[in-house]
């Protein structure tokens, strides 16, 4: 037997039916769920007393107060990246020299055993170096970094500072819980870019897609605390090293939290148009975090897959860089000659051609561009020891290839606007499905780069600062 | 009166043998007999509860909007393989935002063999929203009262028996965290699967126009897709035009899940009678 009935005919017969009741209907359902959600409440719950609500409130009218709010949350992310700064630089110099002998030791091993030179060098000066540069760069901070924030995520800070920055967001025409996605861009931006499906709204959804590269991710961190540590905070004495730098990475984050604002701005002006939307943000219970969870989250899933995903670019990058550096190329090899034609252009940003050159290698994955350079100064300068403590890489840079200040900050602005890496725009194109959303989150973030370091590197060559 | 069989959740259960039960399976969800889903609110532990049955380490935090996509692993419970899906937390199922719709839509067209409502115990009332609108999607579901301990912590005393017989289906008070209630609750989602507990979920009726409206749409999907279990609620969707449920009834789509649902319930007793279970 056949049905009578066909589908159409019952969308139909909805259609008519929904035409004959009266226009409140679907207020009515709601307002008779809700009633009825209360109801069963009220019979089911008794209060007994109000004990520990009065203490989480407390707390709350500190932290998400207008006065004492923000700075609070500045004073823990300064605690974080301060305990990261001070914490991390011993172990990385450690690291460093530990595996940089390993490095040294093997390749004269490989050469006492007649290997050509060709293999020895692409393996261990090359691949191997890679890696290294890579872990000893990026595990200390990670490893600190990570813990101390999942930390803040497990309390239920996250959602005050979503209520703290609530307001400047609807200034700027994007969506309050933004500042959600934008925290997890400190993690990850791709990360912070899926986290944006929590933001209903399509077009304030794009605005936090395409700014959340704003926000240094763990990848970028280590280089600007590098950059902070060697150079900004070098020039003051030892005492104060571990707080300029911090301060000098705040600062940065800072920027960074300016642009997006507003880029979230010019965009809501622009192409994005239209009115922040209103949306209700539950302020969860402060929980105790558990301990063993967060040190098996920040370390497993995200210290150790952030290192994988950076140690499976560093090794291609590592062998890409001691190939350019090995073949001959006129009086110099195919990696000076390269930095040589992007000179031109990196000086007028304040940098040079080699960072250019590694900031290219370097788009798989932007965690590796501090490695990626060393090894491309060390090969285009034919340098055999790679330098472990911060004293030698100031050396190497201001006393070889003549980095000043405006070089460090400049590498440091350059690494907190240009483009997002690979992982982050795949995954634009994937929750956006469209190549113009993805090409502009890439035109936009270098165009920003190229725009600040230029007028920055103008600016201090105007007032003769260089 | 109640039509619901409410098991008390005693201490001693967490310590006695039957904890054994449970067992843990990760991922390794290849042959599942069992689809369990997990909905709730956002920031109520649904992701908690799931790496405590799975014994996976799928990452928690203490915000809203953490789980934006589901999660899939497994557990066994009296020799039955259950495949559980965390659904990202939602406050209900009836706007168009993404994490509503994949919640929604796995209910509906997933077609799971109960779903667990996880709601938080020291905001009952604004969890029961959603609760009530999982209830007219799916007959089988069981609330879990999470966040017991914190609730207590709170000054809040939460009686499961008031709200499973005001609701219709079964409530059953647990900790996530410390595993406290979570065998009864699985002893009880194994129950409302198979029938040995008969849910009568409490249906909202609106005004009495919008009602007639309902009883006069739902036998008619009745007819134009035979075995549907949940007409009325789709009948609710139709009227308030929803365009995702339109065009699953016009491509056959709620068709298909109907006949999935019956050959999958033929070949978990036909696998039941093999092992000698049934």
């Amino acid at each position: 037997m056949t049905t009578p009935i066909q589908p159409n005919d019952v969308i139909a017969k909805a259609e008519a039916l929904r035409n004959d009741l009266s226009s409140g209907f679907r207020d009515e359902i709601v307002k008779s769920l809700y009633n009825e959600a209360e109801k069963i409440a009220r019979r089911a719950v008794k209060a007994t007393g109000e004990k520990k609500y009065d203490f989480d409130q407390k707390i709350d009218r500190l932290v998400t107060s207008p006065f004492t709010g923000l700075p609070i949350m500045l004073i823990l992310l300064g605690t974080i990246i301060w305990l990261t700064v001070q914490g991390a630089n011993v172990p990385s110099q450690l690291i460093a020299k530990g595996l940089f002998a390993i490095g040294n030791w093997a390749s004269a091993l490989f050469t006492s055993w007649n290997v050509p030179w060709w293999i020895t060098g692409f393996i261990w000066d090359g691949v191997y170096r890679g890696l290294a540069w890579v872990i000893a760069v990026m595990l200390p901070p990670m490893a600190i970094f990570f813990p101390a924030f999942t930390i803040l995520e497990d309390l239920g800070y996250l959602p005050r500072v979503a209520f703290n920055l609530d307001w400047l967001f609807k200034k700027a025409g994007a969506h309050g819980k933004q500042s959600l996605t934008m925290a997890m861009g400190f993690g990850c931006n791709a990360a912070g870019v899926i986290a944006t499906r929590v933001i209903d709204s399509p077009r304030e959804r794009l605005i936090a897609i395409l700014t959340n590269n704003f926000v240094p991710c763990n990848g970028r961190f280590p280089t600007l605390i590098m950059l902070a540590t060697v150079f900004v905070a070098a020039s003051f004495s030892p005492a104060l090293t571990s707080f300029i730098a911090a301060g000098t990475v705040v600062g940065v984050v800072l920027i960074g939290i300016g642009f997006t604002f507003f880029m979230s701005w010019l965009l809501s002006k622009t192409v994005l148009k239209g009115e922040a939307s209103a949306f209700t943000l539950e302020l969860p219970p402060y929980r105790r975090p558990n301990i063993m969870r967060i040190l098996y989250t920040s370390i497993i899933d995200r210290t150790i897959f952030v290192l994988w995903r950076a140690m499976q670019t560093a090794a291609p990058a590592g062998a890409v860089i001691w190939v350019l550096a090995n073949i001959p190329f006129g009086s110099t090899n195919l990696a000076g000659a390269i930095a040589g034609w992007l000179n031109p252009v990196g000086v007028l940003l304040g940098l040079d051609g080699v960072i250019l050159l590694a900031y290219i290698i370097a788009i798989p994955a932007n965690e590796i561009v501090v490695p990626t350079m060393m090894m491309m100064y060390m090969g285009v300068g034919m340098m055999v020891d790679a330098p472990s403590s911060s004293e030698a890489i100031r050396s190497l840079l201001v006393g070889v290839h003549g980095w000043t200040l405006l070089t460090a900050i400049n590498l440091m602005l350059f690494s907190l606007l240009h483009n997002p890496c690979a992982t982050t725009i795949m995954t634009i194109y994937k929750e956006t499905k469209s190549y113009k959303w993805a090409a502009l989150s890439v035109v936009i973030t270098l165009g920003t780069a190229f725009l600040v370091t230029f007028l920055t590197a103008s600016l201090a060559r105007l007032i003769g600062w260089v | 009166m109640t039509n619901t069989k409410i098991k008390l959740p005693t201490e001693a259960c967490e310590t006695c043998t039957a904890y054994a039960q449970l067992e843990q399976m990760g991922i390794k969800v290849g042959d599942f007999d069992r689809v369990v889903a997990l909905a709730g609110n956002p920031n109520t532990g649904k992701s908690t509860l799931f790496n405590t049955l799975t014994g996976l380490k799928q990452h928690t935090g203490n915000w809203p909007g953490k789980t934006v996509t589901r999660a899939e692993g497994g557990y066994q419970f009296n020799g039955v393989k259950y495949k559980i899906v965390d659904l990202p937390g939602t406050y209900s199922l009836l706007s168009a935002s993404q994490d509503e719709e994949v919640a929604r839509d796995f209910i509906l067209f997933g077609q799971p063999d109960c779903t667990i409502v996880v709601t938080d115990a020291t905001a009952l009332e604004r969890n029961l929203n959603l609760v009530i609108q999982v209830m007219e999607i799916t007959d089988r579901a069981v609330v879990a009262i999470n966040l017991m301990d914190e609730a207590r912590r709170k000054g809040l005393e939460v009686d499961a028996r008031s709200l499973s017989r005001d609701l219709g289906i079964p409530a059953i008070p647990i900790s996530a965290r410390s595993g406290e209630g979570v065998q009864t609750l699985l002893s009880t989602v194994a129950e409302v699967i198979e029938g040995t507990i008969a849910t009568k979920p409490l249906r909202v009726e609106g005004t009495l126009e919008f009602q007639k409206a309902v009883n006069e749409l739902a036998p008619m999907i009745e007819m134009a897709v035979p075995g549907i279990p949940n007409a009325r609620w789709l009948a609710i969707r139709l009227l308030d035009g929803d365009a995702r449920v339109q065009k699953a009834l016009s491509s056959g789509e709620l068709a298909g899940i109907v006949g999935r649902q019956q050959n999958a319930d033929v070949q978990f007793s036909r696998r039941m009678s093999v092992e000698g279970r049934q």
